[in-house]
């Protein structure tokens, strides 16, 4: 049985709703395709065989009793980021790099409820700390479109999988920028939702105050099914948002609504200030104008407060999350500790790599006393003060549309010494993790045959005003629908 | 502005709070990166934040609570299954007190 590469989630759910072919068949396909290629990219920490094939089969015996939903029997990656029963999770770290989570994340279950497979869980940066992936305990990823680049991080592996083609989705998370940074660098279309959207249970925590999954696919119509699968109150996590949107339920049956009228679009000034590349989204911004939507310039006037802000956060969280890992319960654990200090401090100081630990101290740093009040309650301040800078634009505009990062892929190593220089990856990514608001980034543009993205900003819990742009942008261009290896 | 002197950073004590057995001839490479880590973040002490409250969830709402029931059950062998030294149901750690 041909199944053809790249084909969208929609049009697997429809061969298989047609009977074109089995689960099991294109499940086989997708392993096979992993088998051979995964070293061509080194996407996947864990390809699960055995695991998917049971899964195949059950949703094929699911959709024989007329029980399918559409995305019964179709195969996807989970980021090593979500607890897997029965598969390893890793946090792409040699802390975690031999544990079994004895139960899966929300995210995972409500995915098996609708019938998917997982073929395998994705590479990414340790605990979700990088923009390159390179800080994988298990190697860096290579993007697709060319392999002596990074495909952005954290979550490069799931990023790298679906442009590759090895999968039609992956799920991601994005902390500061996770989730859409390797989108755009990749060539993919990835969302990361409000925060609260999806159930953070099961998931690996980095920053739980911006911490948020989400969908990595080849179009904002498979973006939008996938939200509506993976989206939803749960009780066991207590940052979850209890609320029932009608438009979330209805997409993965009807598909993404177009339009009915045309928008205000509001241009943040300070994302454009000597911004590289602006012609690419300057043309993307005249694509959209040709639907009648009106442009406005506004502005955010913290944006540049935004990194120290968010590295003061985000490490204090981490310091804290991160202590969990003692070496005595689960993780890596040293050789013959002499006392349980020596075991809590080598136990740690082997199992986090450099880029962990560098956060660790950080947090550790701004959180002591005597600078707790300098550091982390200003930054908090600061916090107010950006989600403020959003609020005030929302009252103007019904979106924001910005670059998703400052530049294209760039190559292996170009950062890697520099931790100040890669934390400026996430300069436009960053600011709406800390408002806590959804933004998702499109294909728009190539430029040196490297993939540009388009980042979509909407008001909290407006994921439809965001997908229903970036579907009608999709509508009237092929910028999502361009591959590695062909000529860009 | 606040005024912070960050030059006298303790790596030996920070690394002690944090856990990390950080080998000593790191000290001075990992106190570097530090510093400009701290350096770069106090980019931020420069905006004005007079009378701002300080926001710790994104969409400022309210925390979660739940009825005080049991509602989850725990296999203790399938949690142990993970650690590295368990004997009798406990988890086993070098002696303590003497």
């Amino acid at each position: 049985m041909a199944v053809e590469k790249f084909t969208s989630l929609r049009d697997m759910s429809a061969a298989l709703a047609a009977g074109e072919y089995s689960s099991v068949d294109l499940t086989n396909a997708h392993l096979d395709d992993i088998e051979q290629r995964n070293t061509n990219t080194n996407s996947f920490i864990t390809i699960a065989r055995e695991h998917a094939l049971n899964q195949a089969q059950r949703a094929d015996e699911q959709r024989a009793k007329g029980d399918a939903t559409p995305l019964t029997g179709i195969p996807i990656a989970h980021k090593d980021i979500f607890c897997t029963e029965g598969l390893l999770t890793t946090c792409g770290s040699k802390m975690l790099s031999n544990f079994h989570a004895p139960y899966n994340a929300t995210v995972v279950d409500r995915l098996n409820a609708a019938g998917v497979v997982t073929v395998g869980k994705t590479n990414m940066d340790e605990f979700a700390m990088g923009s390159s992936n390179e800080t994988s305990f298990f190697g860096p990823v290579a993007n697709p479109w060319d392999r002596s680049l990074v495909p952005g991080g954290s979550s490069g592996g799931s990023a790298a999988a679906v442009a590759d083609g090895l999968v039609a989705c992956a799920t991601g998370t994005d902390t500061g920028g996770s989730i859409r940074q390797p989108a755009a660098l990749c060539g993919v279309t990835g969302l990361k939702p409000t925060y609260g959207r999806i159930s953070r249970y099961g998931m690996i925590a980095f920053a739980s105050s911006l911490d948020q999954a989400g969908p990595m696919t080849r179009s904002a119509e498979d973006t939008g099914l996938m939200l509506s699968y993976m989206a939803g109150f749960d009780p066991r996590d207590s940052t979850s948002a209890n609320r029932e949107d009608e438009w979330l339920r209805a997409i993965a049956h009807q598909g993404i609504p177009k339009l009915d009228q045309p928008l205000t679009i509001g241009l943040p000034k300070e994302y454009f200030d000597n911004l590289a590349n602006a012609q690419i989204i300057e043309a993307a911004q005249a694509e959209l104008a040709k639907n009648g939507h009106k442009f406005k310039e506004v502005s955010l006037p913290h944006t540049k407060a935004a990194i120290p802000t968010y590295y003061v956060l985000a490490s204090a969280e981490a310091s804290t999350n991160l202590s969990r890992y003692d070496g005595v319960r689960y993780g890596h654990r040293c050789e013959n500790p002499t006392s349980l200090q020596d075991l809590y401090e080598r136990s740690r100081n082997e199992g986090f790599g450099e880029e962990v630990k560098r956060r660790i101290l950080t947090g550790t740093y701004t959180l002591s006393v005597g600078y707790f009040d300098a550091y982390y309650i200003k930054a908090q301040k600061i916090r107010r003060l950006i989600a403020n800078d959003f609020s005030k634009a929302f009252e103007e505009v019904d979106l924001l549309l910005a670059p998703t990062c400052p530049t294209p892929a760039f190559s292996l190593n170009e950062h890697a010494k520099d931790p100040i220089a890669m934390y400026q990856q996430d300069l436009y990514t960053v600011p709406t993790s800390l408002a806590g608001l959804p933004a998702l980034s499109v294909p728009c543009g190539f430029v040196n045959n490297l993939p540009i993205g388009m980042q979509l900003i909407g008001p909290a819990f407006r994921e439809d005003t965001i997908l229903c742009v970036a579907a009608q942008f999709q509508q009237a261009t092929d910028w999502h629908k361009r591959h590695p290896g062909e000529s860009a | 502005m606040t005024d912070i002197d960050n030059s006298n950073i303790n790596i030996t004590h920070l690394a002690r709070l944090g856990r990390l057995a950080i080998a000593e001839s790191n000290h001075a490479n990992t106190t570097q990166e530090l510093e400009n880590i701290i350096a770069m973040i106090d980019a931020m002490q420069s905006v004005n934040t007079d009378g701002i409250e300080p926001l710790s969830h994104p969409l400022d709402s309210e925390q979660l609570l739940r009825a005080d029931v049991v509602s989850e059950s725990v296999s203790r062998e399938t949690f142990q299954k993970d650690a590295p030294k368990t004997e009798d149901g406990y988890y086993l750690v070098p002696r303590v007190v003497d």
